[in-house]
């Protein structure tokens, strides 16, 4: 089956491969390998991909820290069934997505003993995901085919109790973050169409379950790795599990397709630390309707109802609307006239209104530098961008220029470019929360925000029109999934870019020796949400009186509005109020968080000793509790 | 096609699934002669010699794949009983 369609197609990525091996310095092979993952593949070519990055993955792998823009990472797969021949394909799925992957296959079917005894080796991977690849024929329900609805219900809820405690164990043993694997139904119908009507039929069982592992997962916290679901829509075509495969080696899924498993797996563990992409940068003419507006006028272009492929371009315009109420950022990058390009937004069969589009960039200039100015303008990344445009040339300049920037290859027909951008998962979820459903419209009201600055003669003048007020509250279960959302995913203003699982978040924030605060911020404007986090604690080599920030981090989206100054009003009357004399802050350099080496001592703290035991790259700083500085802001804070 | 054609054939699939180009294969190797190919990468080669000649290998006949000359003769079976 051809897979991975949204990848661009190599000229010959077999010799590319071969050329590739040539070169001896790991790390530059890792890079090469990297750069050849992001082309359409085989299982074969795969493989070969894996054994390429081999030994410069190992050791970016093992490190701290992001490395040739590789984030490590350590999975444990825990299967009933054979995994092995998956992992070159998920090593190499994760070069794509961002990721330098530690593959760890706990012995075949031993997923329990894994999780309940002790398991020293899995304990020193220390695993930061854990997948739960489970399978219809591992300890089926025994119950006879008669049984009745009650009976099946019972004997589901007994499957799914036992799992809720492997998943618990995962957290408490590991803190790690646990996938779970829905059920692919392994045996043919006996009944036909009336299968799903008996309660206990193979199909209906599976499918009972699945729902009630969808629902606990939902419940526990646990990301679910859909194959049931995929597999019923077809996303496998008919080679997911061929039984030849099972009865020869116990796998679950075809080699064939270990590229696709291991891509989809990937993204879920991209989309655990933030990697997920956050914007949809999208062409006009014969992308968004077809025709050419400049030519052909509002009046002319295709779109709507009436015909075939003006009701295609609404369906994919609809498919964006979709993905903006979930909280994708939707920008605009054509070769137009800026009047031209904006007034076929009057079109009345738009399903995109113009106050949908955050970034709106049209003129004559290369699309390339027109991505740059719209990562700039919405303070993203350009690797946070996916660029949609029917014309296979912007796609192939803006892929050689911009390797950062997803691209996908687009089908012919606009009618298949919903199904086509869905299934390269650029948007990966891992939580979806009110905020996410606001957010498209947050970065629109921010444009008007600078338009206001703009027009503001001062700054001060600005901030006080802003009418800001500031909520700190003590992180709790209503706060713990998006804070940890924004932990996970916010990469310049952040003091130290630690990453934490709910479960660790959790661990830090019921210490009560500990402060974890979110912040929302809201202005004249509207509420712009969960926006900073911050976690202090007590630490081994400080004083007992000295507070450590751990972390510190905020949305951009903010910036240049001092809540920084005024979150510092709200930690020092905190750290005061638990008895501490002082802060200490950390700044751990990275690649994208140059902004704010200068936040602690802008804020007046003073630069301190190391303590015992920390990383000689982070610099400390201290801010005495008993100064009476008071940081000047014009925010309302209301903690 | 002959067993000698489609030996000549199997030959970029070893040299793909054991990413080994320096691989000459004759109809009397066997498992031992081959480093890495091991149960596993037994899998991947049928599955790629399956996909490289457009065939499906029956359960029955995965058993008699136990070495070179055996894979090209049941390959060469296949293509003639199309």
């Amino acid at each position: 089956m051809d897979q991975l369609l949204w990848l661009a197609q190599h000229p010959d990525l077999s010799t590319a491969i071969g050329e590739a091996k040539r070169e001896t310095d790991p790390i530059s092979r890792l890079s090469l390998a990297t750069g050849l993952a992001a082309y359409r593949r085989d299982f074969t070519l795969t493989t070969r991909l894996d054994r390429l990055a081999g030994e410069g993955l190992r050791t970016a792998a093992g490190g701290e820290t992001t490395v040739s823009g590789l984030r490590p990472l350590r999975i444990a797969l825990l299967a009933s069934h054979t995994v092995d021949h998956l992992v070159p394909a998920i090593r190499v799925a994760g070069l794509h997505r961002r990721l330098a992957l530690s593959v760890y296959v706990a012995p075949y079917g031993m997923y329990r003993q894994a999780l309940l005894m002790d398991d020293p080796e899995l304990a020193s991977f220390a695993p930061q995901l854990i997948v739960l690849a489970l399978d219809a024929r591992d300890a089926p329900l025994q119950l006879p085919l008669e049984a009745s609805q009650e009976e099946v219900d019972a004997a589901v809820a007994g499957r799914v109790d036992e799992l809720r405690l492997l998943w618990r164990r995962a957290r408490e043993r590991y803190a790690a973050q646990v996938v779970q694997q829905t059920i692919v139904p392994a045996d043919p119908p006996l009944f036909g169409s009336f299968e799903a009507l008996v309660p206990a039929s193979p199909y209906a069982l599976v499918d009972r379950l699945n729902a009630a592992i969808r629902n606990a997962a939902r419940e526990d916290g646990v990301l679910l790795m859909d194959l049931a679901w995929e597999a019923a829509r077809g996303s496998y075509g008919d080679g997911l599990a061929e039984p030849v495969r099972w009865h020869q080696a116990k796998q679950l899924v075809s080699p064939n397709l270990a590229p696709l498993y291991g891509d989809q797996l990937a993204c879920i563990a991209a989309a655990s630390v933030g990697l997920s992409r956050k914007c949809l940068v999208l062409d006009l003419d014969n992308t968004l309707w077809g025709g050419v507006v400049g030519d052909d006028g509002v009046d002319g272009i295709h779109l709507g109802q009436g015909s075939p492929s003006g009701e295609a371009f609404l369906a994919f315009q609809r498919y964006a609307s979709m993905l903006a109420r979930r909280g994708i950022i939707l920008a605009v990058c054509s070769k137009n006239d800026l009047s031209v390009a904006e007034a076929a937004f009057n079109h009345p069969e738009m399903a995109l209104k113009r106050s949908d589009i955050a970034a709106f960039v049209a003129n004559w200039e290369d699309k390339a530098s027109n991505l740059r100015r719209i990562a700039s303008m919405l303070d993203i990344g350009l690797d946070s961008l996916v660029f949609v445009d029917d014309n296979p040339a912007e796609r192939d300049i803006v892929r050689r220029e911009l390797p950062e920037v997803a691209v996908p290859e687009l089908p012919d027909d606009v009618a298949d470019y919903p199904a086509r951008v869905a299934a390269a998962r650029y948007f990966e979820a891992v939580s979806f929360t009110p905020d996410d459903a606001t957010r498209g419209r947050n970065y629109a009201l921010n444009a008007e925000r600078k338009a206001a600055m703009s027009q503001a003669t001062d700054m001060e003048g600005y901030l006080r029109g802003l009418e800001m007020v500031l909520t700190a509250t003590p992180i709790g279960t209503a706060e713990l999934t998006r804070s940890t959302q924004l932990i996970n995913k916010t990469n310049q203003f952040n003091l130290t870019t630690r990453r934490y699982s709910e479960a660790e978040v959790e661990r830090m924030a019921s210490d009560s020796r500990s402060v974890a605060l979110a912040i929302r911020l809201a202005d004249k404007f509207g509420d712009n949400g969960l926006i900073s986090v911050l976690l202090a604690r007590p630490d081994e080599g400080l004083a007992d009186d000295e507070l450590l920030i751990d972390s510190w981090l905020m949305s951009c989206r903010v910036l240049g509005r001092q809540v920084e100054e005024a979150v510092l009003d709200v930690l020092t009357d905190a750290a005061r109020a638990a008895g501490y004399r002082a802060l200490i802050g950390e700044y751990r350099a990275t690649e994208r968080n140059g902004m704010v080496a200068e936040h602690y001592p802008r804020l007046g703290f003073t630069q301190h000793p190391a303590p015992s035991g920390a990383t000689t790259e982070a610099t400390f700083w201290r801010y005495d509790l008993s100064s009476t500085h008071s940081p000047r802001h014009f925010i309302e804070v209301k903690a | 096609m002959t067993e000698a054609d489609v030996l000549k054939e199997l030959t970029p699939v070893f040299h793909d699934v054991f990413d080994d180009d320096s691989i000459v294969l004759s109809p009397e190797m066997t498992a031992h002669d081959i480093e890495g190919w091991d149960s596993q990468t037994h899998v991947m080669l049928t599955v790629a010699a399956e996909q490289r000649f457009g065939i499906k290998f029956r359960t029955a006949e995965l058993e008699s794949l136990r070495n070179v000359g055996h894979f090209a003769e049941v390959i060469s079976a296949k293509l003639k009983g199309r």
